[in-house]
């Protein structure tokens, strides 16, 4: 019986971990190429309206996945215009985009508050989810926890073995050099920009396709803000980001089953919890770790060519 | 490709060239404000009329706008302390719901002091619990290079749900019908208005500390020091100023003034503790002290005018039933072409392809 509690708690753990985990993947690839987008939490909640709005209008849950994840770069890119062309300071930009992409969902979604779209239902692996423990807390979940799985492996290999991963590493830690060696910077800029905007898109259509199926205003709740903590937690590895994003999903899940059951606990301590730990796990990577492993020029800009 | 470049200027530019990129930025931020409001169906020209009358139209617009500017200034100016050294304090939101909670404690613990007693009592412990709340990520920034901005961050989320906690559980008022507030304080617990207004003395109250903090950076050792680590801490720290000290000192200073706001929020503008002073006035100080340039005259200006959106935005809800959530949008696109047009301070568009 307790057994069968753990596993379904840790299969919820991966569930309400996976919006949190496409997000960390997104701002990884962006830091990665050395430009820090604290707009996470305004790009995830455009991101999770759009896939909203054009799975409801469609009929089709996977285009509004794509929409999401198109209009993540799009927001994106107002980071980028802001950062890379006029040189704005990348704490405040970010900030900035944070502030515009929460009253924008918020201001377009309000005719949809309340409203259900076609989401995504749970299909299970065959083969896989019969094994036992690991089949339910895995394998028994919707598409696109399936295609979370997949992104980080092919992160990192894209970080490892591919010149454009290599170059956009260099954009990321020596931009000098980088530019010396024939590179583009500003163009693998703005492929971090972008394609980290459409990860973290992702993230949001999983929250409104998936893990809700409604529209609400402020549906992110501050995951985005996580998101940004978790890559540091990760050390700036896909790989890394899985167990972090999975530890929120766990208290997450473990919350609100404790609402749930009707606990001693006040919800307003108990919604403290998700907050709480993501200071305790800042704390924790930057004991264990004095030398940061950041990309040395994350959040400075490159002046312009005279 | 472009005829177009960009071009290192000689001189910075100067007050009036400010003054015009800041007009341009502003204008295009309500220009594109005006096109969002026709894609929702409502009049451009009508939804930024009702906007601007709603803010500045009338007298009791006008009062509305200072009265929501008091608490958005003492939160910009503390967190344009942090700022200064680049210390990027977004806990202004939190520290201010702590401020709100430490004034409401001595409120309710001691209703029956007198005025002269009771209000000192309450300020000091808005700006001991914003202060505390300003020192923690200060600390964990210090002893374990944990990044400021998402503790301070986080700190807000956490300072928003003890306040809940207190008013739904301990502090709620047996004779509220259920709704999640204090009692009201007593007499001597609330800062009053100014004779025949509806604006309270707080606005007293930030000019001294606006003047107070002017003081602070023009000619005290400190405030020099912070400036100047603030431009550079590799010089800062190789002429042997106290850096880490200082960093403590700005987040504490932060806190303490977003506190105070907290104060002033709870006594003169509720009368009580609330959820619903929370509407993140602690952000819009944010965008102010951007704008303002982390000058204390210049804030007070900026927080008028954000003031003032936020009343404007109130009256497009009222009359044309645009979302609250607009005035948000409003201030994202500020930020974001305030610091575009900050480029145009250090270089030029130059015509022709160059050398």
């Amino acid at each position: 019986m307790t057994s069968q509690i753990i596993i379904a708690l840790l299969a919820a753990a991966v569930q309400s971990g996976t919006p949190i985990l496409f997000a960390t993947l997104g701002e990884i690839f962006t830091e990665k190429s050395g430009v820090l987008n604290l707009g996470v939490e305004g790009v995830m909640i455009l991101g999770a309206l759009a896939g909203f709005v054009v799975a409801r209008q469609t009929g089709n849950p996977v285009l509004g996945f794509f929409a999401a994840g198109l209009i993540g770069g799009l927001a994106a890119a107002i980071h980028g215009v802001v950062c890379l062309w006029f040189q704005g300071n990348q704490v405040v930009s970010g900030l900035a985009l944070t502030i515009l992409g929460t009253g924008l969902a918020n201001y377009l979604g309000t005719a949809f508050i309340g409203m259900a779209a076609p989401g995504f239902a749970p299909v299970a692996v065959p083969l896989l989810s019969d094994i036992p423990g690991i089949g339910p807390i895995f394998f028994q979940h919707d598409v696109l926890v399936y295609v979370s799985y997949l992104i980080p492996p092919a992160m990192w290999l894209f970080f490892a073995r591919t010149r454009f991963g290599l170059g956009l590493r260099a954009a990321g830690e020596y931009p000098a050099a980088a530019t010396a060696a024939g590179l583009n910077v500003l163009a693998y800029r703005w492929l971090g920009i972008v394609g980290g905007g459409f990860f973290m898109g992702l993230g949001g259509a999983y929250l409104s396709l998936a893990y809700t199926h409604l529209w609400t205003t402020n549906l992110t709740g501050g995951r985005g803000w996580i998101a940004v903590a978790l890559v540091i937690f990760a050390f700036w590895r896909p790989g890394r980001a899985v167990f972090g994003a999975y530890l929120f999903g766990g208290i997450m899940a473990l919350q609100l089953r404790m609402q749930a059951s009707g606990t001693q606990l006040s919800s307003s301590i108990l919604l403290m919890l998700p907050y709480a730990l993501t200071v305790i796990v800042l704390v924790l990577s930057s004991w264990r770790k004095r030398t940061s492993d950041a990309p040395a020029s994350l959040g400075i800009n490159i002046a312009p060519a005279e | 490709m472009f005829p177009m470049r960009i071009a290192k200027r000689q001189e910075p530019l100067g007050f009036g060239g400010s003054c015009f990129v800041l007009l341009t930025a502003l204008g295009l931020s309500l220009l594109l404000s005006a096109i969002l409001l026709s894609l929702g169906g409502t009049s451009p020209v009508r939804g930024i009329s009702v906007l601007l009358q709603g803010a500045f139209g009338s007298r009791w617009a006008l009062e509305d706008s200072v009265l929501k500017a008091i608490p958005i200034f003492l939160c910009s100016l503390g967190v344009a302390v942090a700022f200064r050294l680049k210390i990027w304090n977004i806990g202004a939101e939190g520290q201010f719901a702590l401020g709100a909670i430490g004034a409401t404690w001595i409120a309710l613990s001691f209703p029956g002091w007198p005025k002269y007693l009771l209000l000192p009592a309450m300020i000091g412990m808005a700006m001991t619990c914003g202060g505390l709340w300003g020192l923690i990520p200060a600390l964990l920034r210090q002893h374990l290079k944990t990044n400021e901005i998402i503790v301070t961050l986080m700190m807000n989320y956490i300072a928003i749900l003890f306040l809940d906690y207190l008013v739904y559980g301990v502090w709620k008022d047996p004779t509220s019908f259920g709704f999640p507030m204090t009692p009201m304080f007593s007499e001597q617990a609330i800062v009053g208005k100014i004779g025949g207004t509806s604006i309270n003395w707080g606005l007293a109250h930030c000019v001294i500390l606006g003047l107070l903090i002017w003081l602070f950076f023009r000619f005290t050792r400190i405030g020099f020091e912070i400036k100047a680590s603030g431009d550079n801490v590799r010089a800062a720290l190789y002429a042997g100023l106290p850096y880490d000290r200082l960093v403590i000192l700005v987040m504490v200073m932060s806190g303490a003034l977003a506190g105070w706001a907290g104060f002033l929020e709870a006594s003169a503008t509720v009368n009580r503790l609330q959820p619903s002073i929370m509407v993140g006035y602690g952000y819009t100080a944010i965008v102010v002290a951007w704008l303002a340039r982390l000058h204390p005259l210049s804030i007070g200006i900026a927080a008028i005018l954000l003031a003032g959106l936020r009343v404007g935005v109130e009256s497009l809800q009222l009359d044309l039933q645009v979302p609250a959530a607009f005035g948000g949008i409003i201030e994202g696109l500020i930020l974001l072409t305030v610091l575009a047009g900050g480029l145009f301070t250090h270089y030029r568009i130059a015509w022709g392809v160059g050398k």
